[in-house]
């Protein structure tokens, strides 16, 4: 598990669109190798999907050009209240997961 | 008293006060390098969600509540809650009363660790100094900054004064011919600060991460090629204390985002 930082609304009306801000801590090591430049093996997170109330709402595939620590925000449509479970999983198999309530009203 | 011994000594008076009022005057125009930035980056900074920095702040307070050492005792056990540490930042560097010597935050905390809580010391730019400095500084952001430069402090302010206007490196080059006399102008691709300092520990784009002042003054002496001291030396105390001194006033705004 890494450090990660959700933030997102507690509670939010049916119908209503809110936006989600997910932020995590890793190196995403490129792997790219040139003559004396770095040589450690590619390290990155590869894949972030966000489900909400057990459906895949979203899904981000990540490649070597993206920063360390990657931030993603999207927007999503508040439907029932539930659960919404982020996970992070990177080239070595470790796996970041982090669970928020929303509240539907 | 005669007439005139009382008109020298007002005239002496005057010139003193005029002299320091010139040394005020005479104080650069000074920015916190988080004006130089893209007004994305600026947003970027004070929007905590996505601000990376906020990422040793919380890893900062987590280590905050978590005994350590031999005394089994947390930082909150004898300081209470985090928040309470609103100002702490912008007071340092500055004398320990126990020592008479310089510490500054880093300092402070591995003293803590070390003295009290009966702890090992963190070393610089371990993610978990960085943390506790960086949430240190996240509760005093806004605040302007207000070190103490007299008494025993005073020949900390002078030896750095003296690092800061002596030239160095191959590239012959004091800290005050950029920082001082080229700000706003560019080096390359970026805009020349008044190299405040009040933007750290900062997380830095080229470094990928976090990092502390100290870094980052490697980083500068590096990039004049002279021969950069180690984080924590005395030289880079006293420069510390000078930095903060220029700075007085100006408001914190750490854990900043830098290129």
């Amino acid at each position: 598990m890494r450090p990660s930082r959700i933030v997102m609304p507690e509670t939010a009306k049916s119908g209503e669109i809110f936006e989600i801000k997910a932020l995590i801590q890793h190196p995403m090591v490129t792997g790219h190798t040139a003559a004396g430049a770095n040589t450690e093996p590619r390290f990155i997170i590869h894949t972030l999907t966000v489900t909400y109330d057990g459906e895949e709402i979203f899904r981000a595939d990540f490649f070597p050009g993206v920063a360390a620590n990657p931030y993603v925000a999207f927007t999503t449509r508040a439907t029932v209240s539930g659960d919404i479970v982020f996970t992070w999983t990177d080239d070595k198999g470790e796996v970041t997961t982090q669970t928020r309530g929303l509240r539907v009203s | 008293m005669s007439t005139r011994l009382v008109a020298t000594l007002s005239l002496i008076a005057a010139l003193v006060i005029a002299s320091d009022g010139r040394a005020q005057q005479n104080r650069p125009a000074l920015h916190s390098a988080s004006e130089y930035l893209s007004e994305d980056m600026r947003a970027e900074q004070y929007d905590d969600a996505r601000n990376r920095a906020m990422l040793w702040v919380d890893l900062g307070e987590a280590i905050w509540n978590e005994p350590a050492g031999q005394s089994g005792k947390s930082c909150s056990s004898c300081h209470g809650a985090a928040a309470l540490l609103k100002g702490v930042a912008a007071r340092y560097p500055r004398i320990d009363a126990a020592s008479g010597r310089l510490v500054n935050l880093e300092g402070r905390i591995n003293q803590c660790r070390v003295d009290r809580q009966k702890a090992t010391a963190l070393a610089f730019e371990t993610n978990e100094l960085l943390g506790l400095t960086a949430m240190i500084a996240r509760h005093s952001r806004g605040m302007p900054v207000d070190v103490d430069t007299g008494g025993p402090a005073q020949s900390y302010l002078e030896a750095g004064r003296r690092f800061w206007t002596t030239r160095q490196g191959q590239m012959n080059l004091s800290c005050a011919q950029c920082h001082d006399d080229k700000v706003g102008r560019k080096l390359r691709g970026d805009t020349i600060s008044s190299g405040l300092g009040t933007g750290y520990p900062a997380y830095r784009l080229e470094w990928q991460g976090m990092g502390s002042l100290h870094r980052r003054l490697r980083a500068c002496q590096i990039g004049v090629r002279a021969i950069p001291f180690e984080q924590g030396a005395a030289e880079y105390l006293a420069l510390e204390l000078y930095l903060a001194w220029r700075a007085k006033g100006t408001l914190l705004d750490a854990p900043a985002l830098r290129r």
